[in-house]
């Protein structure tokens, strides 16, 4: 069988098929009002919007492996690289960078200069704990997760509160290969 | 002619989500596919622990008498497999186009519950 050779992501972006940069940035600013509305409480709006990720996440995964052709990665480096230069650029149109390894190799930030998410947005007093783009967290951990790795994945660095960059952290806590249970008869 | 005689899509815990029949050859009953999709989700996950090469990721093909079986699993562990006559051409590339659109038509559905079968309607 011939190796099929990744995409990068400018390639995939350019193929898929794409929607208005505007309307993407103020929908995702009506559901996170909404949320608001709905919640009230800035710590439940955060978990809410992590959860959101999460789900979307776990059905992400399976399309940017289909379209991106990535083989498995060897290890937790490159699976940083590849969703900050094949991920982001795949599904935002934005490249990330990688920086800050940890020792191990097992911690990492994300930095992206440019985010499409927080066009027009600045927030409010009242909102001074929130992690608008939580969603994001949670796309990351949910997608790991589906290929067998839990994450933790926080932000470090946020514009919206005065930063200058965005800034992602993921820590990889653990590896969890599926196992086929023979064992479990004996 | 080179004729495929059936399609199955498996998901992580090897239940049988999508199953798909085309011609009389192929066509089996309802409690067939299903134990035919666990047995081969079985297969599969013990090929990848007799591999004697570190690293197996599983059968990817089955040559038969009267038939081939290929078979593409996903890094998330859904396995595509196809059933078709022996020496057909280009299945893997109709695997890898059955992921693609399974992530398109599938997955991007809000209604659809991951890991259970697929409903196709129309």
């Amino acid at each position: 069988m011939a190796p099929v050779i990744p995409r990068s992501g400018d390639a995939i972006f350019a193929s898929v098929e794409r929607v208005n940069a505007e309307l993407f940035t103020l929908t995702y600013g009506a559901i996170v009002r909404q949320l608001l509305t709905d919640l009230e409480e800035v710590e439940e709006v955060n978990k809410q919007l992590d959860q959101m990720g999460y789900n979307i996440g776990i059905r992400l995964v399976d399309e940017f492996l289909a379209k991106s052709n990535v083989s498995r990665c060897i290890d937790f480096k490159e699976t940083a690289e590849v969703i900050a230069k094949v991920g982001f650029k795949m599904f935002l149109g934005v490249t990330a960078s990688v920086s800050n390894w940890d020792a191990d190799g097992t911690c990492c930030s994300i930095i992206l200069e440019d985010n499409p998410l927080v066009d027009f947005v600045e927030l409010p007093d009242t909102c001074q704990g929130l992690y608008y783009c939580n969603v994001l967290s949670g796309v990351i951990r949910g997608a790991l997760e589906m290929v067998s790795m839990k994450t933790e994945v926080t932000w470090v660095r946020d514009m919206l509160r005065g930063d200058d960059a965005f800034e992602l952290q993921v820590k990889l806590l653990k590896q969890v290969p599926e196992e086929y249970p023979y064992k479990d008869d004996e | 002619m080179a004729a495929i005689y059936s399609l199955y899509i498996i998901n992580k815990s090897g239940g049988l989500i999508f199953y798909k029949d085309y011609g009389s050859a192929g066509r089996m009953d309802t409690n067939d596919s299903l134990r035919v999709a666990s047995l081969w989700h079985s297969m599969h996950a013990i090929s990848q622990q007799l591999s004697p090469v570190a690293g197996c990721s599983g059968i990817e093909l089955l040559e038969a008498d009267t038939f081939d079986l290929h078979c593409f699993q996903s890094l998330t562990g859904t396995k595509f497999f196809v059933v078709c006559e022996p020496g057909t051409q280009h299945m893997e590339g109709l695997l890898k186009a059955m992921y693609e659109l399974y992530t398109d038509y599938v997955l991007k559905n809000p209604f659809y519950e991951m890991e259970m079968p697929i409903r196709k309607s129309g």
